[in-house]
């Protein structure tokens, strides 16, 4: 059984664990909320022992070479001695310059880091709180158009992040930011594919990067863009990207509401739905999804199944574990 | 030195070309694709390339005991010798759609098939 040391104490470890589920059921408060590999808001190093390339994926290169990994990937079959993330290395400070409500539930926050930062529109960052909560926010801004970092944080009931981003913050206050993360992202190159585009809820943020980044790059290809929600305020984009797609001949939006009546311009459908009966065949698309889980994960095997290479899919579900005991709605 | 079956197959590039096509013929066919439904699809195309580089005579780290654990909770849901042969058919079908001559089919067929009691845990 590997020995497991944490910040200079041993923990106790069961077999098919992994190094945060030891951690967490030692007691100690280590930052984390996917679980799955995906947020990295659980990084930390190891400064001794080998950790296995899965807990690596996805791991920045600087960071992987100073030992960093996913302790929530990570079933150890080493003896690991294991360290917190130092702060200065992971996160900087960045100032609130602009927040908007963008619908009841969805604000935009414009940030700005004290030191500049590379990054893909579409990437996702995860910001922190003065309590130590960490979420995970996809950048809706474009680097070479935006001065400002742009978010649209959605209110969770009893989110502790979210709510605080909500009415916690005003302009001119400092947070601690850090990233960027992930791979859901544009990049040049083939500017004549086609590309499809399928979000739900503020899984729309990363897409209006990705599309925004793409069309000021002379992307030829249409771009289908699907945005989903339960109800006509949930499109809190509505009449931006309906603006977009008069400014451009090959950019197309469909706004999808799947619960309740509707009527013209917005489809009665779910959003990756209604994109896989438009688009039965996908071959050689370029496709993004992002959002809710579950869609993310059935339309990516759809997009597969549809004829799209794998390379060519770029999924971000946006996945959080439940921390507390009460239900999210 | 006579040429091995990998670089005759075409190497890397060849397992890029054949992952997608297989993966895909394998997901869509519903006497196996129940099989691969609790996965992350990135993680299991990563295993399905490097299943096909062993396959192709290539690079690989490939163990008896990984691939016994690996389909060891498929038991359950009922794995059995048909369906082996089913993945089997996919994978030479893919070969067939990429034009790779029989006797390298031959030869990448046989060594997938040696992994049959692995899969099975027999």
């Amino acid at each position: 059984m590997p020995h497991l040391i944490f910040s200079g104490s041993t923990l106790s470890y069961n077999k098919g664990q992994t190094v945060l589920e030891a951690l967490l059921d030692g007691g100690f408060d280590v930052p984390y909320s996917c679980k799955e590999g995906n947020c990295q808001t659980c990084l930390m190093r190891c400064v001794e022992g080998e950790v296995e390339e899965d807990a690596k994926r996805g791991v920045k290169d600087t960071l992987s070479k100073q030992g960093y990994f996913l302790p929530c990937m990570c079933h150890p079959t080493d003896n690991l001695v294991l360290q917190p993330s130092t702060d200065t290395e992971l996160f900087c400070a960045a100032t609130i310059r602009v927040k908007n409500l963008l619908s009841d539930k969805v604000c935009q926050l414009f940030i700005e880091p004290a030191i500049p930062l590379y990054y893909h529109a579409g990437q996702f960052m995860n910001l922190r709180n003065d309590q130590g909560g960490v979420r995970s926010y996809s950048l809706a801004s474009v680097p070479k158009l935006d001065t400002y970092l742009e978010f649209h944080v959605a209110r969770m009931r009893n989110g502790e992040v979210s709510n605080w981003l909500h009415n916690g913050l005003d302009v001119g206050d400092v947070i601690d930011v850090s990233g960027p993360f992930g791979n859901c992202f544009y990049l040049p190159g083939k500017p004549d594919q086609d590309m499809l585009l399928v979000g739900t809820g503020t899984g729309l943020s990363p897409l209006l990067g990705v599309v925004r980044d793409a069309l000021s790059s002379g992307h030829k290809g249409k771009l289908l863009l699907f945005h989903g929600s339960r109800k006509e305020e949930g499109l809190y984009l509505h009449k931006e990207l309906t603006e977009l797609s008069r400014l451009y001949n090959n950019f197309y939006y469909y706004p999808c509401i799947s619960t309740e009546r509707t009527s013209y311009p917005y489809k009665a459908s779910r959003a990756d739905d209604l994109a896989f009966k438009t688009l039965p065949d996908l071959k050689d698309w370029r496709v993004f999804l992002c959002g809710s889980p579950p869609m993310v994960e059935g339309a990516q095997r759809k997009a597969f199944l549809a004829g799209a290479n794998m390379n060519d899919i770029h999924a971000d579900p946006f996945k959080m574990r439940e921390l507390r005991s009460e239900k999210r709605d | 030195m006579g040429s091995s079956l990998y670089d005759e197959i075409g190497g890397t590039a060849a397992v890029e070309a054949a992952v997608d096509i297989f993966y895909r013929k394998v997901l869509s066919d519903t006497a196996v694709s129940h099989f691969f439904d609790d996965v992350d699809m990135e993680r299991q195309r990563g295993k399905q390339k490097a299943f096909l580089s062993m396959a192709f005579g290539g690079p690989n780290n490939y163990s008896g005991v990984d691939m016994r654990k690996a389909h060891a909770h498929l038991k359950d849901k009922g794995l059995a010798s048909r369906h082996f042969n089913a993945v089997a058919g996919h994978l030479q079908d893919t070969l067939k759609e990429l034009k790779v001559p029989s006797n390298l089919i031959d030869q990448v067929m046989a060594i997938a098939g040696s992994t049959h009691d692995d899969v099975l845990n027999i």
